[in-house]
């Protein structure tokens, strides 16, 4: 199983403060499932940021699909921004497209001709359970309901990595299991799913499931053994 | 956006039309005065002033590089001297001089040297040639200035709607950072963000243009007809010729191609800042 994402002795520092991370180091396996967990503040939304390009590393190497991903060209970032779904903690949908063209957008900016882009959409809108809300506008949606559009857009163009920051934490339960189970069927057609949650219920629910937990910038258990979460964080 | 653009192309506009008509009175003026020479005979003997005139427009008739030769009717000089004489003009023994008009077939200085030797011929020390070329020339010299002047505001003009364009699409981009960055984040290249801008600015810029060059070309009308009902043949070089009317209904387009290239140039440098 190839890796598809290599962290070696990685460090961001946002502006002239402490690091965020520091000597992060890990290796994700191609098709595999991660659960990235940590308190609040330990940096798990900036080290999705090293993975979704939205940050460059201050200091090592991030590698995805086998490259430096540090040093790329900022020409060539759309390429790989389009093979990595993010599913944001604040949904992050435009409010002046509808649901239907929210999730088409990323067909759309892919150069997929319009014709062809009507029926992955609307199967979608179905999965999520948003058959008749394709054409309401964000600011009509619920925090829920955005939620899984918001998934829906970030998994319509099949992606190779799949970064998804609490995704389910404006769902009931129920939809967290169907999100989640989505997040499952991704992975096992060979998408590289990585989860940052606190929901520690979630972390069962996936038997196949790797974890690594941040705390204070720095990853602990960097090859995923652990399975089950430690037993203090139980409590 | 749109009623600002409109604004700049309605100046613009009339810059240009300003500025063509300007420097199509400066060419009638050319043509006009170019081989036009007024013969005055100045003589207190009304009968030898006469029989000097009759002699000298049949010279003048005779000569190569005449086109046309007339005496200017003694009735209309006297009409044109009345606010001044009164009827005193009318009278015979007035010593009005005789006014001869001669347009020239041949323009040059050897020509108009040739019309001066014959006149100073038949009517020695009692002959006056003006000219009109020299005597028009600061006149002349003044409307090819405002022809430039025009030009000059013309491209200012653009250089302003060029920045008003880069202002706005800083702007637009300080407001739409955050669909920007989704953008992004999606796979959005600099370049399909930047034909987002460039779609809105020239919509906006096309619509405004036709609005200001309607506007603009109904104000250079009604000042048309004005200056036709002037009757002046100076004035009368400054109307607008159908190419130049051409001219201004293209001024639109000039103005989308100039907005979206600016829009397009101030949203990929900025973007090119980001990651």
């Amino acid at each position: 199983m190839a890796n598809i994402v290599q962290f070696e002795n990685v460090g961001l520092r946002y502006g002239t403060g402490s690091e965020t991370l520091t000597d992060v180091s890990f290796t994700l396996a191609s098709g595999t499932f991660y659960f990235l967990t940590g308190p609040s503040g330990a940096g798990k939304t900036s080290l999705l940021k090293l993975l979704y390009l939205a940050q460059r590393p201050t200091r090592g190497i991030v590698r995805l699909f086998g490259e430096d991903a540090g040093t790329l060209p900022r020409a060539r970032l759309p390429g790989f921004r389009r093979r990595i779904g993010v599913v944001f903690q604040d949904f992050r949908l435009l409010p002046h497209l509808s649901a239907y063209d929210n999730i088409a957008l990323p067909l759309r900016i892919a150069g997929m001709p319009e014709r062809e882009i009507e029926a992955p959409v609307r199967e979608m809108l179905a999965w999520v359970g948003l058959v008749d809300r394709g054409d309401a506008r964000p600011p009509t949606l619920s925090g829920g309901e955005q939620q899984r559009i918001a998934i829906a857009r970030a998994v319509i163009a099949r992606p190779e990595i799949l970064v998804a920051d609490e995704p389910t934490g404006n769902v009931d339960p129920d939809m967290a299991e169907r999100l989640l189970h989505l997040f499952d069927s991704l992975n096992r057609l060979g998408t590289t799913v990585v989860v940052a949650t606190h929901d520690f219920h979630l972390l069962n629910r996936i038997p196949t499931a790797h974890m690594m937990r941040l705390e204070r910038g720095r990853v602990n258990d960097p090859t995923g053994a652990l399975r089950n979460p430690p037993h203090e964080l139980r409590q | 956006m749109i009623w600002v653009m409109a604004i700049m192309v309605f100046l613009t506009a009339l810059a240009t039309a300003f500025g063509l008509g300007m420097f199509a009175a400066a060419n009638a003026l050319d043509r006009q005065l170019a081989g036009r020479v007024t013969v005055q005979i100045v003589e207190p003997d009304a009968r030898a002033r006469d029989a000097h005139a009759a002699q000298l427009v049949a010279a003048l008739r005779a000569r190569p590089g005449v086109a046309r030769v007339s005496e200017v009717d003694r009735a209309a000089l006297a009409a044109m001297l009345k606010p001044w004489l009164g009827d005193a003009g009318l009278d015979p023994d007035l010593p009005m001089p005789a006014m001869i008009d001669v347009d020239m077939r041949d323009a040059s200085d050897a020509a108009l040297a040739d019309v001066e030797r014959t006149a100073h011929r038949i009517a020695p020390n009692q002959v006056r040639v003006a000219r009109h070329a020299r005597w028009l020339a600061p006149v002349q010299g003044l409307i090819t200035s405002l022809s430039w002047l025009a030009g000059a505001i013309v491209l200012l003009m653009m250089s302003a709607t060029a920045t008003v364009v880069l202002l706005a699409a800083r702007a637009g981009l300080d407001t739409h950072r955050n669909t920007i960055e989704v953008l992004h984040m999606l796979g959005s290249t600099d370049v399909q963000v930047a034909r987002l801008f460039q779609r809105r600015v020239a919509l906006e810029t096309l619509i405004g243009g036709v609005l200001g060059t309607a506007a603009a070309t109904l104000v250079a009308m009604g000042l048309e007809a004005n200056i036709a009902s002037l009757g002046s043949d100076m004035l009368a070089g400054a109307a607008l010729a159908p190419r130049d009317w051409i001219a201004l209904a293209v001024l639109p387009l000039l103005f989308v191609a100039l907005a979206t290239f600016a829009a397009r140039t101030g949203v990929l440098r900025a973007l090119a800042k980001t990651l």
